[in-house]
């Protein structure tokens, strides 16, 4: 006799450790597999792209730090670029190259922090996490070198940044940059071969590549299922055409090969960032713009590649001194678009892993 | 039971207590102390141990403001949690959320009334002592199990399945894997177990400790078999709803556990209180110490398994290997009682080497998603 069985509804989130900040999935789960599930979005909602339009573009700068909290610098990046092409302001040679340094560091912190929280996710008792948070915090002191802040850091202007960098700077990064190879090395050596996390991660929650296009998937996630699009190379901003660097890619779009990915880009960070310095010229760091300057009338969208895929924004002017519209397009939240097809019929250990190998930031995602 | 009365005799053999009966009782009463204040006193320490060490594991340095070292720190957290409001939920099972913890504690205790922390020195010298070991052990899961049915959460409840499935699972790898040292010591009896072994067991049988500490990490809900808790999914599992001292029992339950099965380990494979120079609940406590370290490292480096590969791992991979070691051992038993014990070691560690190697070419990472 067959035991007359339900699927429950179980409420991953808002408030659960392993769906980074509070997000909510409302899964179905018979047994132990998920049969359904469907992504709850809003509990961080703070209206950013309305307060936009009541800010003046130059107060709206602090407020991209709130967007992706573990990737201030390139909020900041992007919004900078798109409203410096609608209005054509010109960055001056050094505060481009401060511009690629900062975005870089940004995106080591933010992808050792996406490894960390994804083996979290697979059970290790927060060790990697706290290996990859020494180099992180290492990081965000030299990020509060230049800004004075540690996690928002509201340092790019309109044509160009809004200090100098401090004379200790550069060697402290260089330092940096010397020792972080092997610290890598370190984290493969520990990780990258071992067996539960071969386990647990290879050929789990496969994004093929037909379904990452179609879901317009970007950065690591887009990588991951083998397809080499990159914004720094494929519509260069600011001076990424100047630098040598690859686009790592993954080969079957599962957990394993995301992970993969972000360890790779780390390296071709430390690639960048090693030229960067080596090539950064003197002068000034900004063309100085008016408090309340008022772009002409017109609309434009600018993208980058932020540390999780394209981040872009549709700025529309009117002519006065506040944006008419902002949009900005969140790479957290279209990555996240073929969630339910990945995570059905895994079971509930691997829908958690799915999820962290997607690394999203739930402020990009509700905005 | 003449060998009873040795405490009550040697306190002072002109009393009234020499006399068998009385005797008896003193017994009882200075082992049954003994035992609760030696594990409650050793769980304050080895949580200080075990956050200290995985602080140093991590890079970190771990609890260092309470006390010198921190060491009160385990107190100040025992003061806070007594403290708290104790919580039941509205739709809970009341009788049964209530009595799960003791449940679940209870026996964790009375299995150390069988280890002897020097000869002939322990609570009861019971015949069938590794029969009794077992049978109690298993109680623990009832407990867990009670807990998360009644705490009428979908968490807890998720939780008490997988601890079914995966205590009973690993129940039988843990058995078995004592039966070859049963064979080789001729005693269910672990004070004779412990006698017998002047080479420890561990050498005699490498691939018998090792199921033996896989199966227990399985046992104790450690990495990677954590499953129960699963902080990163289940959020707490089974204790989900717990609040207050009862939380407190289940936190004192696991590592008792832990504690227990360490001493287990010690006293079945280490060679138990045997040991030269110092006394011998020195050197109890001291294996302990050893395998509970090995533990704590084994959980601050490991990622947890899934519950399929969990579970298979106990069935496909650790039950066919206990089997082979009894089979090996008890052929070298019957026909050879004399063998020399680097030959039956080495046999057994080639058996373990070969049978990894042989298991690991069936290895297939990943998984598969259910058609749904």
């Amino acid at each position: 006799m067959a035991i007359k069985t339900e699927p429950i509804l179980l409420n991953l989130g808002p408030i659960h450790p392993s769906t980074h900040g509070v997000f909510r999935m409302r899964a179905l789960v018979d047994g132990e597999v998920i049969t359904d599930i469907e992504p709850v979005f809003g509990y961080l909602h703070r209206g950013i792209e309305k307060l936009a339009e009541q800010k003046s573009y130059r107060q709206f700068i602090p407020l991209t730090d709130r967007l992706d909290y573990v990737a201030s610098m390139n909020n900041n990046l992007a919004y900078v670029t798109a409203v410096e092409k609608l209005a054509g302001i010109e960055v001056p040679e050094r505060a481009e190259y401060i511009r690629v340094i900062m975005s870089e560091i940004q995106r080591i912190i933010s992808h050792l922090l996406g490894i960390g929280s994804f083996f979290n996710d697979m059970g290790t008792f927060f060790t990697p996490f706290f290996y990859m948070f020494i180099q992180k915090e290492k990081l965000t002191d030299l990020l509060e070198m230049v800004s004075g802040q540690r996690l928002l850091f509201n340092y790019m202007r309109f044509g160009g940044v809004s200090h100098d960098l401090p004379d200790e700077f550069l060697p402290a990064l260089n330092t940096f940059l010397k020792e972080m190879p092997a610290e890598i090395d370190k984290y493969e050596r520990l990780l990258k071969e071992n067996e539960i996390v071969l386990a647990r991660s290879k050929k789990v929650g496969i994004l093929s590549p037909d379904m990452a296009i179609n879901s317009s998937a970007s950065g690591p996630v887009l990588r991951a299922s083998g397809i080499e699009w990159d914004i720094r190379k494929a519509d260069p901003y600011s001076i990424y055409d100047r630098f040598d660097f690859d686009i790592p890619t993954g080969t079957v779009g599962d957990c394993y090969d995301r992970y993969r990915v972000r360890v790779e880009e780390l390296r071709q960070s430390i690639r960048i960032l090693e030229q960067a310095v080596a090539g950064i010229p003197k002068g000034k760091v900004l063309n100085p713009v008016p408090l309340r300057f008022r772009p002409p009338e017109g609309e434009v969208y600018s993208h980058i590649e932020s540390n999780k895929g394209e981040l872009g924004f549709h700025v529309i002017s009117d002519g006065s001194d506040k944006p008419y519209r902002l949009h900005i397009r969140a790479p957290s939240l279209l990555n996240l678009t073929a969630l339910r097809k990945m995570l059905t019929g895994w079971k509930i250990a691997d829908a958690i892993i799915i999820f962290g190998s997607i690394d999203i930031c739930v402020g990009e995602v509700d905005r | 039971m003449p060998e009873l009365i040795t405490v009550g005799a040697a306190i002072s053999p002109n009393l009234p207590w020499s006399d068998w009966q009385f005797g008896f009782w003193i017994h009882l009463l200075i082992f049954g102390i003994g035992i609760i204040s030696l594990l409650l006193g050793s769980v304050i320490i080895f949580i200080w141990l075990e956050r200290r060490l995985v602080g140093r594991f991590q890079r970190r340095l771990g609890p260092n403001r309470a006390g010198p070292l921190g060491l009160l720190q385990s107190v100040a957290d025992v003061i806070k949690i007594l403290t708290k409001e104790d919580i039941v939920p509205s739709r809970a099972d009341k009788l049964i959320f209530w009595i799960a913890p003791i449940v679940a504690f209870t026996p964790v205790v009375l299995m150390l009334a069988v280890v002897p922390v020097a000869d002939g020195a322990l609570l009861a010298d019971l015949n069938i002592g590794i029969l009794f070991v077992i049978a109690i052990s298993s109680i623990t899961a009832l407990g867990v199990f009670m807990a998360g049915w009644a705490s009428y959460n979908k968490y807890s409840i998720l939780s008490a399945m997988r601890t079914v499935a995966q205590l009973v699972s690993y129940e039988m790898p843990l058995i078995l894997s004592m039966v070859g040292v049963v064979i080789i010591a001729g005693s269910l009896s672990l004070n004779d177990i412990v006698k017998t072994q002047t080479v420890p067991f561990i050498v005699l049988q490498p691939a018998g400790f090792f199921i033996f500490f896989i199966a227990s990490l399985a046992e104790i809900n450690r990495t990677p078999f954590d499953l129960l808790e699963a902080d990163s999914e289940l959020v707490a599992g089974y204790n989900i709803e717990y609040s207050g001292m009862k939380f407190a029992t289940f936190y004192l339950t696991e590592y008792c556990e832990a504690i227990v099965l360490s001493t287990l380990a010690a006293t079945i494979f280490l060679g138990g209180w045997q040991g030269p120079w110092l006394p011998p609940i020195v050197w109890l406590l001291l294996k302990i110490g050893i395998v509970f370290c090995f533990i704590v490292w084994i959980r601050s480096t490991l990622p947890r398994l899934r519950i399929d590969q969990v579970m298979g791992f106990a069935w496909k991979f650790l039950l066919p290997l206990a089997i082979l070691n009894i089979f090996v051992t008890s052929i070298f038993v019957a026909l050879w009682p004399e063998t020399p014990a680097w030959l039956m070691g080495l046999t057994n560690l080639a058996i373990l080497v070969a049978y990894i190697l042989f298991w690991s070419k069936l290895f297939k990472p990943g998984g598969k998603a259910v058609a749904v």
